[in-house]
């Protein structure tokens, strides 16, 4: 029997605010235990949580990105349980009405374009931070370190739309492009900063009802859940082929070894008695609200690709290279149209210097006026790079370097005639064998050549006069 | 409406309330007196009710994404009933 | 005035002579604290007293008059707080065992404004634990004892602020209300309680029982006092999100307003239960006519849900409290019960250790309305007659500009009475709690006295924010009903 996968995937990302979603904490990671922590989330008595305005504004334009109905009046509720990372023993979410539903991302698979449902979106709070003394079976004692609680997360929940690991990981990836590219998530996994739990069932390939389904948690890096989906397809399967059945459950992935392993902890029914926070109003957003961040969400990634391929003629691998970072997109744009002469080449140009770009170390004008001096045959691409390393380690503008250095190429006829001339007078034995049928030799001329000029000839034009001198 | 000793039980489990076998029997006859005595609330048709949380009607208000430290960490933790490396220590986390 | 002794001067008067320097916050303090050392110990109003750090800021009040600075319209003035209000470095208990030893690092927003306005501190008020009583009997520190018969209770759950008011060990007192907490007790010692719109008074760093119909508000010994208290701790606080931002009318120029033409509605169902007791009804008839012979016109309202607002009441207070005192887990502050072997051991002895029965009881009955398979039959359902509860009374204020009721259906009963007997309890809350469940403000001013000689209060309810109609109209019964207000209690 063919099996298929049924996957959903639900992304937690943490909004990129400086405060806290109920508290004016800060945010910033790695500060000292318990130092970014106040009464409000620390949970002490009679303190209150007050909204944060950006942490819904970077939700409401993730779901305009999203195609997501924004929902007009939005509840917040309390999700109740006791664990000492959770210092009011509720966090605050968004249950039966969150602020947005029904959207979709469209990823490529196979050449073409698939489109995967998004269920949902809703903010809450993170939990704190636990750490065991010793190792956790064993451990005497944990330590609650509360810096994370009510750091604000955006949960976007999809549709079970996807149907192979490789599916899953396009989509994941889609999504955190649109999260960077919209800045409402720094989309760092190893902070933890945008993390992916995984709904996954299989079915035999024609059944409609979705098997049972096991929640896939621990994967920190889109390698990692392509691997665990992977793992897990196949268990599953390999479960229902040797006549037993897969357990609704959670399972860890163990990215060491490569095996997804059932968390096994003898949890009392969940029962979050969720209600409405009496501690908050709903969030009421209205309509010029709404169009006023519409207005603020610049193109996304997918949209990005296909026109800089459409509107500077290169190749969709670049412009996929290009669009993967806005910062970079956006300066490939502004070369460009500094000196228009060829995209392509700025294109290779902008790649070729991707991370000084992204560090903001490089101008627009530079790769400008680089690839235009090049394309007029002014300097040699050898001169060129050395050029832009000098830009970046004298911050001096680059034609000023260039006349300054005097690494401007020689394309003057007359001059490549005359450095052309003592070469091959110096060489008869090689001019004769060129005339004699080795073709070969034309590149020793070329190297003689530049040699002599100290780098500075046209390598092209050279070619050019010693084609007709050797004629 | 009674309610059972298990629902008792359950209910002590999810509030972290532990029960001596001594108050069970009471609580559970205290508890089944008062939702005996609520259940006339089923009275009352409120299809189509919409349910009120807030005697207020408005939005919820915001504040501005500003960071003002609270700058007072020991405070925080001095009403620890157990604190190390300035953290809150917890006994170990055991299954049962 | 010359022969009404120190502490039983009205708030205003106080805070007039010593700002005219008639008498120094010093000495006004060292009177109450004198007259709290003689009487607490019959009375236990108190949880915390503060003497030194009393008469420290009643010298300090002084000094900076001296300079020529004034705090605030309370300068100088010895007042007390309801333990269940945050106060910075001042040990706040909400009257129970597992805060027995908390020391906030911030104060409430009515701490704040009450001390910003240049009142004293005097100490913390004994009160229900977590607010959850009628009778504050339910306080790990002991019972609280109506001045006016220490045999009796004085109500709750702000009974500590109602008796300290009473018996003149302060000025006034900031107290809270879920369901009557303000003004049952307020009634019960024969002083003035209001219980403000809900957004009114900003609920930071006040203690959490039902978040979403607790209020604070002043209890004081004259109507004038109420007023001028209210209007100190009312307006918009940014730290909570259900405060609202409209400002604060002069509601000390509301008492002396005139009821003429004033609209009072009696809802019929309020009178038609058996459980009023015929001392109480008398009473009650006594404010009405104190009304209308100042010109003010009767009118026949009906709330005909009234009797479903106690059930909704047990549904929706007890499953906030579930949730709003989960918090005390023994990991941060507050009790932790010792030798635990675990995680879950451990927070469940704090909490059954540190909790008492009525709360335990709350805690019980909240979790279950909300958990699965129940939210719908019973907090769902209780939050839609919510619904039908705050409708009868927009109804009700479409004819009538207030509403006259007993506070409380009898005088203060005697300790231990209702002791073993929940339900029971509760009703004594019974026209008390629909207000809160609306979210409209009351007050509740002395009218009479049982043939006991038990003091009995009158309610009043208006519009959302017309506090100024209830300051109104219990001025008129005020001066209407010249009774006595502080308790005939000897040290």
């Amino acid at each position: 029997m063919e099996f298929e996968a049924v996957i959903g995937l639900e992304v937690h990302a943490q909004l990129s605010t400086r405060s806290k979603i109920f508290c004016a904490c800060s945010t910033a990671f790695g500060a000292a235990p318990n130092g970014n922590t106040c009464p409000v989330c620390t949970g002490m008595p009679g303190v209150l949580p007050v909204l944060n305005r950006k942490a819904v504004e970077f939700t409401i334009r993730t779901a305009l990105a999203t195609s997501c109905t924004v929902q007009r009046r939005s509840v917040f509720a309390r999700k109740n349980y006791f664990y000492p990372d959770l210092p009011k023993a509720y966090q605050i979410s968004q249950y039966e009405l969150p602020v947005a539903l029904g959207g979709h991302v469209d990823i490529e698979v196979d050449g073409g374009t698939k489109r995967v449902g998004i269920t949902r979106i809703h903010m809450e709070e993170d939990a704190g931070k636990l750490v065991h003394e010793g190792e956790f079976a064993d451990a005497q004692a944990s330590l609650a370190d509360l810096n994370r609680c009510s750091v604000p997360l955006m949960e976007i929940v999809s549709e079970p739309d996807m149907r192979t690991p490789e599916e899953g990981g396009a989509y994941l990836r889609r999504l955190h492009d649109i999260l960077v590219y919209l800045g409402v998530c720094d989309g760092n996994m190893e902070e933890g900063s945008f993390r992916c739990d995984a709904n996954v069932s299989v079915r035999p390939v024609g059944q409609e009802a979705f098997g049972t389904r096991a929640e896939l948690k621990n994967m920190n890096s889109f390698r990692n859940v392509e691997k665990a989906l992977e793992y897990e397809i196949r268990r599953q399967v390999e479960r229902i082929e040797d006549g037993e059945k897969v357990v609704q459950e959670t399972r860890l992935w163990d990215a060491n070894a490569g095996v997804t392993v059932s968390m096994r902890r003898k949890e009392e029914a969940h029962d979050y008695r969720y209600f409405p926070d009496p501690d908050l109003l709903p969030l009421i957003v209205d309509d010029s609200w709404i169009e006023e961040l519409r207005a603020t969400i610049p193109e996304m990634p997918a949209e990005k690709i296909a026109r800089l391929g459409r509107q500077y003629g290169i190749p969709s691998y670049d412009a996929g290279i290009l669009a993967s970072s806005r910062a970079l997109a956006d300066f490939f744009e502004v070369s460009a149209a500094i000196y228009a002469g060829n995209p392509k080449t700025t294109a290779n140009e902008c790649i070729h210097w991707k991370d000084a770009v992204i560090a903001g170390t490089l101008s627009p004008e530079t790769i400008a006026h680089a690839v235009e001096d090049r394309e007029r045959g002014t300097i040699s691409a050898t001169a060129s790079k050395k050029l832009v390393e000098l830009v970046l380690s004298t911050g001096k503008p680059f034609r000023a370097l260039r006349d300054e250095q005097g690494l401007t190429q020689v394309s003057d006829t007359s001059a490549l005639d005359l450095l052309v001339d003592k070469i091959l007078a110096a060489s008869p034995k090689e001019v004769d064998g060129y005339r004699a049928g080795k073709a070969g030799l034309l590149s020793f001329f070329v190297g003689q050549v530049m040699k002599e000029s100290r780098g500075k000839a046209n390598p092209k034009m050279v070619q050019e006069v010693l084609k007709r001198k050797l004629g | 409406m009674a309610i059972t000793r298990e629902e008792v039980l359950h209910v002590a489990r999810l509030a972290r309330l532990s029960l001596p076998e001594t108050e069970v029997e009471r609580l559970r006859e205290q508890l089944s007196a008062i939702l005996d005595y609520v259940k006339q609330l089923d009275q009352l048709d409120t299809r189509g009710v919409v349910p009120t949380s807030h005697a207020i009607e408005m939005g919820t208000p915001f504040r501005d994404d500003v960071v003002e430290p609270f700058g007072d960490r020991e405070a925080l933790l001095a009403n620890a009933p157990d604190r190390q490396n300035d953290c809150f220590r917890v006994p170990r986390i055991i299954e049962d | 005035m010359a022969n009404v002794p120190v502490h039983e001067w009205t708030l205003l008067e106080a805070a007039r002579r010593v700002r005219e320097k008639e008498i120094s916050s010093r000495e006004l303090t060292g009177a109450l604290l004198a007259r709290i050392e003689a009487l607490d110990p019959k009375v236990h109003a108190y949880i915390t007293v503060l003497p030194e750090a009393a008469a420290a800021d009643a010298a300090a009040c002084d000094e900076e008059q001296a300079k020529g600075a004034l705090r605030g319209p309370f300068h100088g003035v010895p007042i007390g707080l309801k333990d269940i209000f945050c106060t910075r470095g001042v040990r706040t208990t909400c009257g129970s065992r597992i805060l027995r030893d908390f020391l906030p690092p911030y104060d409430a927003c009515v701490a704040e404004k009450v001390l910003g306005a240049g009142a004293v501190l005097l100490g913390k008020h004994n009160m229900d634990e977590f607010a959850m009583g009628s009778s504050t009997e339910t306080s790990f520190f002991g019972p609280t004892r109506n001045p006016w018969d220490v045999s009796r209770i004085p109500g709750g759950s702000s009974g500590g602020t109602a008796a300290a008011v009473a018996a003149a060990m302060c000025f006034a007192g900031v107290g809270t209300d879920t369901g009557g907490s303000i003004r049952q007790p307020a009634s019960l010692c024969g002083v003035v309680g209001v219980k403000p719109t809900y957004g009114r008074v900003s609920r930071y760093g006040m203690i959490a029982f039902a978040s979403s119909l607790d209020q604070g508000g002043p209890i004081a010994r004259t109507v004038a006092d109420a007023a001028s208290l209210l209007g100190v701790i009312a307006g918009y606080d940014r730290r909570d999100s259900t405060s609202l931002d409209l400002p604060v009318p002069d509601y000390l120029a509301a008492v002396e307003r005139p009821v003429e033409g004033l609209r009072v509605g009696l809802p019929k169902e309020y009178y038609e239960g058996d459980g009023l007791s015929p001392d109480v009804r008398a009473a009650v008839e006594k404010a009405l006519n104190a009304l209308t012979d100042q010109g003010a016109i009767v009118v026949e309202v009906s709330l005909p849900h009234t009797s479903f607002a106690l059930s909704t009441y047990y549904l929706v207070a007890p499953a906030e409290a579930s949730s709003n005192l989960a918090r005390y887990d023994g990991v941060r502050y507050g009790h932790r019960a010792e030798g635990a072997s675990g995680l879950i051991e451990m927070m469940s002895r704090t909490r059954a250790e540190g909790f008492g029965d009525e709360v335990k009881r709350r805690i019980m009955i909240g979790t279950y309305a909300l958990s699965a398979g129940y939210y719908d039959a019973f907090y769902g359902k209780a939050q839609k007659v919510r619904t039908l509860i705050r409708d009868d009374f927009m109804k009700a204020f479409e004819s009538a500009d207030v509403l006259l009721t007993p506070t409380a259906p009898t005088p203060a009963f005697r300790l231990g009475e209702k002791m073993d007997d929940p339900l029971t309890m509760y009703l004594s809350d019974i026209y008390t709690i629909p207000c809160n469940l609306a979210g409209i403000p009351g007050i509740s001013v002395p009218c009479g006295f049982s043939t006991e000689g038990l003091p009995i209060g009158a309610q009043l309810l208006s519009k959302p924010f017309r506090e100024e109609t209830l300051f109104t109209a219990a001025g008129a019964i005020e001066r209407a009903l010249p009774l006595r207000r502080v308790a005939p209690l000897e040290g």
